[in-house]
């Protein structure tokens, strides 16, 4: 019990970025080059600045039945990481030792082949992920009904829609049993319906005590898979800890950018939109008209959103999403459907109440809906809703509650009499 | 106490580390993975005829058609000796193993980086990607054989014990063309140069082969010489297992050998040098 599953020490990789730019590609490069080389002094001086480091002495210890996710931006990092851990690329310096037979999922349905069957290519991409003939033939069909696609098992896959072909694929890799599994984006295939499958899957494999680790930008499933996290920031570990406070501080540095309460356009023709309706601004301010004090969870607010109306007697009315920094959507409200309105700027404000959301940076998503069942623009606010805990409730604890919201509701507890049941049972105790 | 022994003394299954060593070959993990090699072996088999209207009959079909042209060219009409055995026995059974070997060459050649999926997204000994593409052709070589069976029935040779050879000039051949495989498609990875080079190789290598003629037409000065071309030595011992004529020499055959052996050597210890860099250059 608790020993140690992986273990890294400075791992550290560079990629000399004149590789991608002025690649030897072809021989004669190679001996131009080298021509050149030899009549010039300090070959190696420009190495340095030509150097860029994916890695940078990385090091963590993961232990037995840890489930660990990794999280940073896009180039952070991440899967250059995973990569190097599952020896698909050497560090340039550093080590890891991995104890336990390692199966990793980088991309499904790697070694896919489009003219095999998908009987076939269980087998074969079975084999080339790392498990035995036997183990396949044992797992045949827990993977093929998992993937759905009994009937259509000896048809070459390249005739597979892209939905059967990706369950087919995550369903082979989600039967691989190893002790230690590296997990990269898996979960972004299929349709709605499987992605919860797969999510149940990998939960599944989580809790079945293996060590797993994680990459992903979606942050719900890190939240509820995870135990712990590495953030990484350009090659470094800049966090190591429990997952819930680590993954809040990760998104709200990520949506510090557009960490603004408002949004506006002077300029009809480049403001976003479409010929029937134009934004003009979006604006998030208090209610009671203190604009320079921030939000805070008790603090009721409104979101106002001013459009131009192009084209006279046109119906329609303004939807608003509320994300929160998860991606999950918080609540969902629309104006009331108005009567059809001349071409003019208009504003519509929705009120929120305070004592309802829980903190955080929330996006808003507005929709413009016409004669109240056709969406015609979606607008991504740059305006957000960033609320703050500043008066927190419970005195006994000092982290961020979970949940969307957090409601003030009304409690009640009566007293109701002194029943016979409970004077059996406390007697009862005391014999014994 | 035991608990903190323990753990000291556990050995890492895989250590990650930057590698320096020139002869850390780690032979045994392609043996490890010998069910992938399989696997392997028989997707290249399995995809290779698929979606064709005649299928395997391609196999068959290549070597004989060539075996007819060279009848009419070279033993018709350029009137080329092939040491007293029929014409067309003679060309076919040079055929065997020079269809396989440039089947081989040519797949093994392009084989990691057609294989450039596999090699950045997951782990397993890169050596069983030319090795898969060296053997799968093998089985080409199977069906050829049923038609020199055929051949053979009707010019009315009959076999030897010679023929007991045979697997041995057949891991020869193999070995050619892994050694040659293994250098071609490590170079393939950084220089697709080598994807222009290797059919015109293989075109300029048949003809300093005895395929279409008799290695006894080359002065007895320069045979050593000659069979410093391993695959020359392949197609004798062919001839000499199938045909039971004409012994070949030991000595020349030591020579190819040796050649083949010195390529298979330095070609695995320049494959595992560079497969370090595969995935980040392919």
């Amino acid at each position: 019990m608790g020993d140690i599953a992986i273990r890294a020490g400075n791992l550290s990789k560079r990629y000399n970025i004149t590789m991608g730019k002025r690649r030897h590609d072809t021989l004669r490069d190679q001996i131009a080059d080298g021509l050149k080389s030899l009549f010039r002094r300090n070959r190696r001086s420009s190495l340095g600045e030509n150097a860029f480091w994916a890695l940078k002495d990385v090091s963590f210890e993961i232990k037995e039945g840890e489930v660990v996710g990794i999280i940073g931006q896009n180039g952070a990092g991440k899967s250059t990481l995973l990569k190097v851990l599952s020896q698909i690329v050497v560090p340039t310096y550093g080590q890891a030792q991995i104890y336990g037979r390692v199966g990793s999922l980088l991309e499904v349905g790697t070694g896919f082949h489009p003219e095999l069957t998908g009987r076939e290519n269980i087998f074969l991409n079975g084999a080339i992920i790392g498990m035995k003939k036997e183990e396949i033939r044992r797992q045949f069909d827990a993977i093929v009904e998992f993937a759905e696609v009994e009937k259509f098992l000896d048809v070459p896959v390249k005739r597979y829609s892209s939905g059967m072909y990706v369950r087919l694929a995550f369903a082979v890799a989600a039967h691989l049993q190893p002790e230690i599994m590296f997990v990269d984006e898996v979960l972004a295939v299929g349709d709605a319906a499987f992605q919860k499958k797969c999510l149940g899957k990998m939960g599944d494999v989580a809790k079945g005590g293996r060590t797993v680790l994680f990459v992903s930008h979606n942050m719900t499933a890190v939240n509820s898979l995870c135990d712990r996290v590495l953030w990484l920031d350009r090659g470094t570990i800049v966090e190591d800890g429990p997952t819930t406070p680590i993954v809040t501080r990760y998104m709200e540095k990520s949506l510090k950018g557009m960490d603004s309460s408002e949004e506006s356009w002077d300029d009809i023709t480049t403001a976003p939109g479409n010929d029937i309706v134009r934004f003009h601004g979006v604006r998030v301010r208090r209610q009671d008209g203190r604009l320079s004090d921030p939000l805070t969870m008790q603090t009721p607010f409104q979101v106002e959103i001013e459009c131009w109306n192009l084209v006279d007697n046109t119906q329609l009315h303004v939807t608003l999403h509320l994300y929160t920094a998860e991606g999950i959507i918080a609540f969902t409200t629309g104006g009331l459907p108005e009567r059809p309105m001349p071409a003019g700027l208009f504003r519509s404000v929705c009120y929120v109440p305070g004592d309802l959301l829980n903190s955080g940076l929330h996006r808003i998503v507005v929709l413009i809906v016409k004669n109240t069942n056709s969406v015609i623009y979606r607008h991504e606010s740059g305006a957000s809703i960033n609320i703050l805990d500043l008066n927190h409730r419970d005195f006994a604890y000092f982290g961020r509650e979970p949940g969307v919201v957090q409601p003030v509701l009304n409690w009640k507890t009566e007293y109701l009499g002194e029943g016979l049941e409970v004077n059996t049972f406390t007697r009862k105790l005391q014999f014994e | 106490m035991n608990v903190v022994e323990s753990i000291e003394s556990r050995k890492p299954t895989v250590l990650i580390e930057s590698r320096k060593g020139l002869f850390r070959l780690d032979l045994r993990s392609v043996w490890q993975y010998r069910e992938l090699l399989y696997f392997l072996v028989w997707r290249d088999v399995m995809i290779r005829y698929k979606q064709t209207a005649i299928g395997v009959a391609w196999a068959i079909l290549q070597p004989l058609i060539t075996m007819i042209i060279f009848t009419l060219i070279f033993g018709n009409l350029a009137k080329i000796p092939s040491d007293g055995i029929p014409y067309p026995v003679f060309a076919f059974t040079a055929l065997l193993p020079w269809t396989y070997f440039s089947q081989a060459l040519t797949r093994s050649s392009n084989s990691v980086v057609n294989n450039s999926n596999l090699v950045t997204k997951i782990y397993f000994p890169r050596l069983l990607i030319p090795l898969a593409a060296s053997v799968a052709p093998i089985v080409d070589l199977f069906f050829s054989l049923l038609v020199l069976v055929v051949l053979l029935a009707w010019f009315h040779i009959s076999p030897s014990w010679g023929m007991l050879a045979l697997p041995l000039f057949l891991g020869f051949a193999i070995s050619t063309a892994l050694a040659v495989g293994l250098w071609s498609s490590a170079l393939n990875v950084r220089y697709r140069d080598v994807g222009y080079i290797i059919p015109f190789l293989i075109q300029v290598w048949m003809y300093a082969s005895p395929v279409a003629y008799p290695a006894s037409m080359i002065p007895e000065k320069w045979r050593v010489l000659y069979f410093l071309n391993p695959m020359a030595g392949v197609i004798e011992g062919f001839r000499w297992a199938l045909l039971g004529k004409q012994r070949p020499d030991f000595m020349v055959m030591a020579v190819s050998l040796a050649v083949v052996l010195a390529l298979l050597g330095s070609g695995i210890v320049y494959f595992k040098r560079t497969e370090q860099t595969f995935a980040d250059v392919i």
